[in-house]
């Protein structure tokens, strides 16, 4: 087989880094349902709170966003 | 690289061609004044957006008409999200931010047209608009607040001890923010256009269209909701910074 | 950053090397497809250029025309809404207003309904009392003949029993052979009739 080890150690980089997607999901998904779980034992304040809910997923999301990246950077960047 | 193994596998993944800048006329070189397909979708999205909040609200109904309640729901969304999260005092900026709110909305949603360009996919955009906030926040933090605005980073709240360590965390996590901000919209809408991309590609092979084809619409629809909670996220952690611009204090 | 820059340069070289023949369009596609166009600086002036323009433009026309209207349209209906509120209000303090006008006459009529009935009432009442008394008036006479004429249908039926009493008692006593003494029998009836008669 050609192709040399840089290449090989580029997609495994790659599928590494698209772990920290998977984990970015678990934490989006912990947010959305520990708001959830809140806004229905008082469903009043949820309202108020679904900013800070989307905060919270933003934040939780950025970190998979950076995973995301370094994948693409190793497929098609470096 | 990627090119060849694809090749040689039969199938034709081309899923960050649709991200390619091209001039609109002829194909010279892209320099900086070319009109290239950038234009062209930036140019509809300022159209649509005119289309829906000027030509929409010319009746100045008291009863609005369908175009004229969207036009007043995204107002009234922006102006009462300012208010609630960066406060009253932030409204002098609602311009702005409406600004940004409606042309990520309008680019994202027009990006999911087939064939179309997506404006906010690319990083050069994306980077203009965090930095224009990264900056313009920060200007205005030192100019309402002079020095006061760095207790932002001091957390007086902690123990003594722990000050400096939470300052440091503090300060990156500050100059992150145009990192993440931008990223996280260029990424998703990237993100999202190339599954779809890849999905469609998968359609060629007879077998498995149905699935891929079933698997686009999904996430063609997921993408729909992708592209507004982006702009809406990007809009809202505007606010935040303003909010934190505005009112340093803990 | 900058090493994928020349890569994607040489490459590009490459390419149109080896396929001069292709369209410049297809050699970049090549190049491009390869690498993420989010990366190829060369575009990056060119979109940051017309990003400032679209902003700009859009900035413009926002904070000049649309979103001044939007909120003059807003608060003219909410003044609209107001007026019609208070308009309402109004409206339902009349109706309660006449409302209430309504009642009091309901009342008044029942009341002046109250007090007719009550005259009238009165009036039957001292007719039916009279009718009353003169009946009572015309029972008691009635009665206290009917007690004359008895008290008469007995003594008259008190001195017809005392004197077939006196004839039976000096029959029996002849019969017995005795000799009646009229004033012994008469003495006898008399005492036993008083306590039967009376």
């Amino acid at each position: 087989m050609e192709g040399n080890i840089a290449e090989l150690g580029q997609y495994i980089g790659a599928g590494l880094a698209a772990i920290g997607s998977g984990a970015a999901a678990v934490g989006v998904g912990n947010v959305a349902g520990n708001f959830l779980s809140g806004a229905l034992r008082n469903p009043s304040a949820a309202a108020g709170q679904t900013a800070t809910l989307f905060i919270g997923i933003a934040f939780a999301e950025a970190l998979g966003i950076f995973a995301f990246l370094v994948a693409l950077l190793l497929m098609f960047a470096v | 690289m990627a090119t060849e193994a694809e090749e040689a596998t039969g199938l034709s993944f081309h899923p960050m061609e649709q991200f390619l800048v091209k001039p609109l006329f002829g194909d010279g070189p892209v320099h900086w004044y070319t009109p290239t397909n950038v234009t062209l979708w930036m140019f509809i999205t300022v159209a649509a957006i005119v289309a829906l909040l000027v030509m929409g609200t010319r009746g100045r109904a008291i009863v609005p008409n369908r175009v004229q309640s969207v036009a007043e729901l995204a107002y009234g969304m922006v102006h009462k999200m300012v208010e609630d999260v960066a406060g009253k005092d932030a409204l002098k900026y609602f311009p702005y931010i409406m600004t940004l709110f409606m042309f990520i909305t309008f680019s994202n949603m027009l990006g999911l047209l087939p064939k179309s360009f997506t404006t906010t996919s690319h990083i050069a955009v994306t980077g203009v608009l965090a930095l224009a906030v990264f900056i313009s926040v920060t200007v205005i933090g030192f100019v309402k607040n002079g020095t006061h605005f760095l207790g932002l980073f001091w957390v007086t709240s902690a123990p003594l001890a722990l000050r400096p360590i939470l300052a440091v965390i503090e300060v990156i996590s500050y100059f992150v923010r145009p990192v993440s901000h931008s990223i996280r919209l260029a990424g998703n809408m990237m993100a999202g256009h190339a599954v779809i991309k890849v999905f469609a590609g998968f359609a060629a092979i007879a077998a498995i269209s149905p699935l891929s084809i079933l698997a686009v619409t999904a996430v063609y629809g997921l993408e729909v909701l992708v592209s507004f909670i982006q702009a809406y996220v990007f809009t809202i952690l505007t606010c935040v910074y303003l909010k934190d611009a505005l009112h340093p204090a803990h | 950053m900058f090493s994928l820059l020349q890569e994607a340069a040489t490459t590009a070289a490459g390419h149109t090397e080896e396929a001069a023949a292709t369209a410049a369009a297809g050699a970049e596609a090549a190049e491009s497809a390869s690498g993420m166009p989010q990366l190829d600086f060369s575009t990056f002036p060119n979109q940051i250029f017309w990003l400032v323009i679209t902003l700009g433009v859009l900035y413009w026309v926002l904070s000049r025309i649309a979103l001044p209207r939007i909120a003059a349209v807003i608060s003219d209906r909410q003044g609209a809404i107001t007026g019609d509120l208070m308009a309402a209000e109004e409206f339902k303090q009349k109706a309660k207003e006449a409302e209430a006008a309504y009642d009091k006459a309901l009342a008044d009529a029942r009341v002046e309904a109250g007090k007719i009935v009550a005259a009238n009432r009165a009036e039957i009442q001292k007719e039916l009392d009279a009718a009353i008394a003169r009946a009572d008036a015309e029972i008691a006479a009635r009665t206290a003949e009917s007690e004359k004429r008895l008290a008469e249908i007995r003594t008259s039926s008190a001195a017809d029993a005392r004197e077939v009493a006196r004839d039976v008692t000096g029959e029996l006593v002849r019969s017995f052979g005795g000799k009646a003494d009229e004033a012994a029998v008469d003495q006898a009836v008399d005492s036993r009739m008083k306590g039967t008669v009376q």
